[in-house]
């Protein structure tokens, strides 16, 4: 299989532990896949805390009421509130989240997985979809 | 002595499951996958096992990050359905087998595989989707008591492929020592090959589909050579889940024989597959 990333609208990399740009045992060059190791699960933990709280009706209603507060409840970096006050995907992703975690906020503000494709890709939606539907998006 | 009688390996993407919960699967973006099911679903309704075990991984629902179990079993009387953050599936709670999960856990780690016990755990869509997609309108309780088989997939590293199939293997030998004379169903979840995150967010490989479908039945060492890293670039960061198959297919015979399976483009990001075998060689044709 070749392994040239699908070429698209430049996606941050940034703080990413996409295989490849990190040292560490047995890592290989893995182009736009952003692997979620310990070093992601440790950073993000009290994020991906909180999104996990969101499965409660009560904490969503309290994250609603006033998102800044709830942030710092659980301790999240300034960046990581940043991020999910801006709801900067492709941020919280780079920040520790995962994506399981990071959907249930999206899935509160009525958002798909297929909406969450169309901005980590830079296609947008609706090109995301139709290219799934299309069959899904295929390396080089 | 109880003897696995098949093996189920299916996708659980929840879309699937709301699907099915929603009344759509009559949809045109649907429709051909439940079609695909059809032939599976009138097989195993003639062949009810007395307890099942479904190898699966939660997403965010059951367990969160503080722990992170590489290989977990579940030992309690019931399971109830998770809610994920709007209202839970409307399916059955599951009925548990702890006898026959206390052997398993003693089994498996005599045989080194040492493995996390959860004494209660809320099972989420990747156990009830493929409760579901073998059962589509359980009524009041799911065909048999299941247990659950927890595998990490989701934060690396995952458990390499090998070890899956190694802990497959001796969970069939467990199986095999439980005195009690019962028939077990064995469901190997998740896959087909999918991306979630990313710039190759979407990826999709039908070709390394094909050949996993493939090898799965008639060489599933091939498979559990793989390394980590070569499955995440042929099936994706999500699609190493496919790793799970391999639990099911370790536990069951060298030979086996398939029912049925079928492929099906898009499940929400996902390939979805489905595979049915019986645990017996194939009849000479
Ligand atoms: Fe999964």
């Amino acid at each position: 299989m070749t392994q040239a990333p699908a070429t698209r609208a430049p996606v941050r990399e940034r703080g990413t532990t996409a295989m490849g740009t990190t040292a560490g045992p047995g890592r290989r060059d893995l182009p736009g896949t952003p692997v979620f190791d310990g070093d992601s699960s440790r950073r993000g933990l009290r994020m991906n805390r909180l999104f996990m709280s969101l499965r409660h009706a009560e904490a969503r209603e309290r994250f609603a009421a006033d998102e800044a507060a709830y942030c710092r409840e659980f301790g999240l970096s300034a960046e990581q509130e940043r991020a999910v006050l801006d709801r900067d995907w492709q941020a919280m992703i780079d920040l520790g989240g995962s994506i399981f975690y990071v959907y249930k906020l999206a899935m509160i503000d009525g958002l798909s997985m297929q909406y969450l494709g169309g901005v980590f890709t830079g296609m947008g939606e609706e090109d995301f979809l139709a290219a799934m539907r299309a069959g899904g998006r295929r390396d080089g | 002595m109880a003897e696995v009688i098949w093996g189920l390996a299916t996708s659980h993407v929840p879309s699937i499951g709301a699907a099915m919960d929603r009344g759509k699967t009559d949809d045109p973006n649907w429709k051909a996958l439940f079609d695909g099911y059809a032939p599976a679903r009138a097989w195993l309704a003639e062949h009810r096992p007395d307890v099942a075990i479904v190898v699966y991984n939660d997403h965010a629902n059951g367990i969160d990050l503080d722990f992170v179990p590489t290989f977990g079993l579940g030992t309690a009387e019931r399971y109830e359905v998770a809610d994920e953050g709007f209202g839970r599936r409307p399916v059955p709670d599951v009925v548990g087998h702890p006898e026959l999960s206390l052997h398993l856990v003693e089994s498996l780690v005599d045989e080194e595989f040492d493995l996390t016990v959860f004494q209660e755990l809320q099972v989420d869509h990747g156990f009830t989707v493929p409760l579901s997609v073998w059962t589509p309108d359980p009524g009041d309780a799911w065909p048999c008591p299941v247990v659950p088989l927890l595998v990490n997939v989701i934060q690396y590293p995952q458990p390499t492929a090998a070890r899956c199939y190694a802990l497959g293997q001796a969970l069939g030998r467990a199986i095999r020592s439980f005195p009690e004379d019962l028939t077990v169903g064995v469901l190997g979840t998740g896959g087909m090959s999918h991306q979630l995150a990313g710039a190759r967010a979407g990826f999709i490989n039908p070709e390394f589909d094909a050949l996993w479908m493939q090898a799965i039945e008639t060489d599933p060492a091939r498979l559990a050579a793989m390394s980590r890293e070569e499955l995440i670039r042929q099936a994706g960061s999500e699609g190493i889940e496919l790793i799970m198959w391999l639990v099911m297919r370790g536990a069951m015979d060298e030979q086996i024989t398939k029912v049925h399976s079928d492929y099906f483009v898009p499940a929400s990001n996902t390939a979805a597959g489905i595979a049915l075998f019986e645990n017996r060689a194939p009849r000479p044709a």
